[in-house]
C-alpha cells in the first residue's frame, strides 16, 4: 500500500534454500527490514537449513538455533539478558515454521505472549512439516494431502492469528510473500511498537510440499489472498483491526486447482472448502 | 539474634535462596514444583522488596525455564533456576542442550520421587537420571552445605563453562529448619568475579550458536566438553579451598569421616550422610573400625580419588537412596566401575536403602554393617529399609 521497501543487506544469497523458495523471500524481507542490530532464534526447520551449517551463515546477525518447541522461550531469554545489561535497542526475533509455532512451540509462544515479552515472533507458515517431507501440522488446511494425511486432512487449519489476537498482544499481522511491500511494512511496524510480543504470520507456499512450479511461490501466495483463503490484515492491542488485502472475486477452485496437494479433491470437496472459507471471511469481516 | 550475626534459622530451601540473593543473577526463569517452590518464592520476595535486581521470568513450564536460561546465559549473563523431580525430567532435552551450548547456568534441584505412581518423597533418581547430560552435580546433606555449594557452583561453572546442578533431598533437607551461617555480601563479591564471557550472542560480535555441524566438529565439541569436565575436579577443589579461606567453611569434593584405620567404609551421598555419621560414631564406640566416605561431587565422578581412598579397604557398603531398575543402586554401579581392575579393591555391598524416602535410622545402618561384615557381597544391589 504505497510502502517503499528499504532493505539493509543482512540476508545473503548463496544459501541452501530450494530455487524459488518462498521462505527465503520472506526471510529476506524480515531480516533486511530488521537490520543488523538484531539477534535471531531459529528452531529446527527449513529456516535453520537456510541460515546455514556452522561455520557458515546466510544471516549477518547472531543466530541461535534452539529446539523445536522452545523458540519463544529462547528469544525471551535473550531479550531479558539484554535488558539486564541495559541494552534496550537490539531486536530479538524468533523465526519459526508452522510446526514449531502452531503445534509443538505453541505453549511457549502463548506463555511469552501472556508475559508480553518484548520480542518479534515470525511464523513462516507453509502449512505443514515441509522440512521432514510434508507431514500434516495443525496449520494444514482442510483436505490437503500431506504424507501423514494421504487421503486429505479431515479438520480445518488452526486459526493461530486470531488466537494470538486473543492474547491482547500489541501487534498481530498476517502477511505473505506475494505482497512484499505489505510484508516489509508490517515488519517495520512491529519494530516501531516496542515493549511487547509482536507476531506476524507469513504464508510461504512450499513449492515441493504444495506441488507448484519453482516460479509459482508469489503467484500462489497472491491466489491465497485473492480467493479469501488468507486475508491480509493487522490487529493492534487485540482490538483494532485493519484489512490490507481481502478476496477480490476469485474462488477456492481458482486456488486449489493449481496445487498438486489438492488434486484428489472432488467438486463436492471444493464446495465444502468454499463454504468454510466464506464462513471464516464473513466472521472476520465483522471485525474491521 | 545478635545484630551483627549472620546466622539464621532457615529451611534448606531458603538457605539456597539466600545464596542466590547474594549472587544476584541477571536472569532467573522460574516455575513452581513441590518441594522446590520455597526457593523461588523467597527469591521473588527478595526481588519484590528491591533486594535483587535481575529479571524474573515466570515461565509456563520447566522446559521453557531451561530454554530461557540457556539463551540468557549465552547472552553473557549470570543465570539461576531451580526445579525438582518431574520438572527436572521435563527439562531433560534442554539439560543436554545447555551443556552442549557450554552455558554455565546454576540450577538447584530438590530430589523427589518420580511418577508413576505419584509421590513427594526424597529419592535421588531424578537427578541421577541426568548424569549423562554434561552437568556438574553436587549432592548436599544440609542447608548450610546447600547455601555454600550454590556459591561454589557459580564459580566452578563459569570457570569451565559447563552448567552446574546443586542438589539436596525433599523435606529431609528442603524443609528442615536448621541454623545457617550466611556468607556476607563482601565475601560473595570477593569470591565471584564479574561474569563477562568473550563469546556471547551480541550483534557487535556476530557469533552464532547451535546450527548444524559435521561429524568431526560434533566429536571434537564433545571431546572439549569432556576435557572441561575433567578440569572440574581441580577447579572445584580450589573453589572449595578458597571458600574455606574466605568464609571458614569447606567440604572438599568428597569427605572421609573417621576413616583412619577403617576396615569397613560406608559410601553414600546427600542426607543419608548425616545419618551415617551417627551410625559410624556408635559403631566406633562399639570398637568397630567403620568410617564414612561421602561423595559430594558426583559429576564429574572423582574416579582417581575413589581408587586411592578405597584401595586396601576390605569392605565397602554403598547406601543408595535411588534405584535404576535393571542395574540397581546408581552410586553402587559408579563405584564398582571406578574400582574395576584395582589390585587391592574392596568387596562392595550395594544396598538400596531409603528408596522412595523410607526412613533409614542409625540403628538400621548398624544392622546392615554387622550383617555385611559376615557376608560375601552379592553381585547385585540388595533391598534394605
Amino acid at each position: 500500500m504505497g510502502y517503499e521497501i528499504n532493505e539493509e543487506k543482512v540476508f545473503s544469497s548463496g544459501h541452501a534454500a530450494c530455487p524459488g523458495c518462498s521462505e527465503a523471500l520472506a526471510i529476506r524481507f524480515v531480516l533486511n527490514t530488521l537490520g543488523r542490530d538484531a539477534i535471531a532464534v531459529v528452531p529446527p526447520s527449513c529456516i535453520a537449513i537456510i541460515s546455514g551449517p556452522q561455520p557458515l551463515s546466510s544471516m549477518g546477525i547472531p543466530v541461535y538455533q534452539t529446539t523445536l518447541e522452545a523458540s519463544a522461550a529462547s528469544a525471551a531469554g535473550i531479550k531479558r539478558a539484554l535488558v539486564s545489561k541495559g541494552n534496550d535497542h537490539t531486536n530479538v526475533v524468533a523465526i519459526a515454521g508452522d510446526g514449531g509455532t502452531y503445534d509443538i512451540g505453541f505453549q511457549a509462544l502463548s506463555a511469552a505472549a501472556e508475559r508480553n515479552e518484548d520480542i518479534i515472533y515470525i511464523c513462516l507458515d507453509n502449512e505443514g512439516y515441509m522440512n521432514t517431507g510434508s507431514q500434516k501440522s495443525s496449520a494444514t488446511p482442510s483436505m490437503a494431502f500431506t504424507t501423514s494425511t494421504p487421503a486429505g486432512k479431515l479438520s480445518p487449519k488452526k486459526n493461530v492469528p486470531e488466537i494470538m489476537v486473543a492474547h491482547n498482544i500489541p501487534y498481530m499481522a498476517t502477511a505473505t510473500i506475494g505482497y512484499p511491500d505489505d510484508l516489509a511494512r508490517k515488519v517495520k511496524r512491529a519494530m516501531e511498537i516496542k515493549g511487547g510480543l509482536r507476531f506476524i504470520n507469513i504464508l510461504t507456499p512450499c513449492l515441493t510440499g504444495w506441488g507448484v512450479p519453482d516460479s509459482a511461490g508469489p503467484k500462489t501466495s497472491r491466489l491465497a489472498v485473492q480467493s479469501g483463503i488468507y486475508p491480509l490484515y493487522e490487529v493492534e492491542n487485540g482490538e483494532f483491526y485493519t484489512l490490507n488485502y481481502g478476496p477480490n472475486g476469485l474462488s477456492v477452485a481458482d486456488y486449489v486447482t493449481t496445487q498438486k496437494r489438492y488434486r484428489h479433491l472432488s467438486l463436492e470437496n471444493i464446495e465444502l472448502i468454499q463454504a468454510e472459507v466464506d464462513h471464516d471471511w464473513a466472521r472476520l469481516q465483522k471485525k474491521f | 539474634m545478635k545484630a551483627d550475626s549472620n546466622r539464621l534459622l532457615l529451611s534448606g530451601n531458603h538457605a539456597v535462596s539466600h545464596a542466590v540473593k547474594l549472587v544476584n543473577p541477571n536472569v532467573m526463569p522460574v516455575y513452581p514444583i513441590t518441594p522446590q517452590t520455597p526457593i523461588l518464592e523467597l527469591i521473588t520476595e527478595f526481588h519484590a522488596a528491591g533486594e535483587m535486581t535481575g529479571e524474573i521470568m515466570t515461565m509456563e513450564s520447566e522446559h521453557s525455564a531451561m530454554a530461557a536460561a540457556i539463551t540468557a546465559s549465552l547472552t553473557g549473563v549470570r543465570v539461576f533456576t531451580a526445579t525438582a523431580s518431574q520438572g527436572l525430567l521435563l527439562m531433560h532435552e534442554m539439560l543436554h542442550y545447555a551443556a552442549g551450548a557450554r552455558a554455565p547456568i546454576v540450577m538447584f534441584n530438590v530430589n523427589r520421587t518420580l511418577g508413576s505412581p505419584w509421590g513427594f518423597w526424597p529419592d535421588q533418581t531424578d537427578s541421577l537420571a541426568q548424569r549423562d547430560t554434561g552437568w556438574i552435580q553436587y549432592y548436599c546433606e544440609n542447608g548450610q552445605e546447600s547455601h555454600d555449594t550454590t556459591l561454589q557452583a557459580f564459580r566452578v561453572a563459569e570457570q569451565v563453562l559447563l552448567p552446574a546442578m546443586v542438589i539436596h533431598e525433599a523435606f529431609y533437607v528442603s524443609h528442615s529448619m536448621e541454623a545457617v551461617e550466611l556468607a556476607t555480601q563482601d565475601q560473595v563479591d570477593a569470591y565471584l568475579p564479574d561474569f563477562n564471557p568473550p563469546h556471547r550472542l551480541d550483534p557487535q560480535i556476530g557469533e552464532s550458536w547451535g546450527n548444524t555441524v559435521s561429524q568431526v566438529m560434533f566429536q571434537n565439541h564433545r571431546r572439549d566438553m569432556g576435557d572441561a569436565m575433567e578440569r572440574v575436579l581441580q577447579v572445584a577443589k580450589k573453589a572449595d579451598q578458597e571458600m574455606k579461606e574466605l568464609v571458614g567453611r569447606g567440604y572438599g569434593i568428597h569427605e572421609q569421616y573417621r576413616c583412619d584405620g577403617a576396615e569397613f567404609i560406608i559410601a553414600t551421598m546427600g542426607s543419608m550422610t548425616g545419618t551415617v555419621r551417627d551410625a559410624v560414631d556408635e559403631l566406633r564406640a562399639d570398637g568397630l573400625p567403620v568410617g564414612l566416605f561421602k561423595i559430594k561431587l558426583f559429576r564429574p565422578f572423582p574416579i582417581a580419588d575413589v581408587r586411592e581412598i578405597l584401595a586396601g579397604i576390605p569392605k565397602v557398603m554403598v547406601l543408595d537412596r535411588n534405584f535404576a531398575p535393571g542395574t540397581g543402586g546408581i552410586l553402587y554401579q559408579e563405584l564398582k566401575a571406578a574400582l574395576y581392575g584395582l589390585e587391592d579393591a574392596p568387596e562392595i555391598h550395594g544396598y538400596l536403602a531409603g528408596v522412595g524416602g523410607t526412613n533409614i535410622t542409625p540403628a538400621a545402618i548398624k544392622e546392615m554393617v554387622q550383617s555385611a561384615m559376615g557376608e560375601k557381597p552379592s553381585a547385585h544391589s540388595v533391598w534394605k529399609g
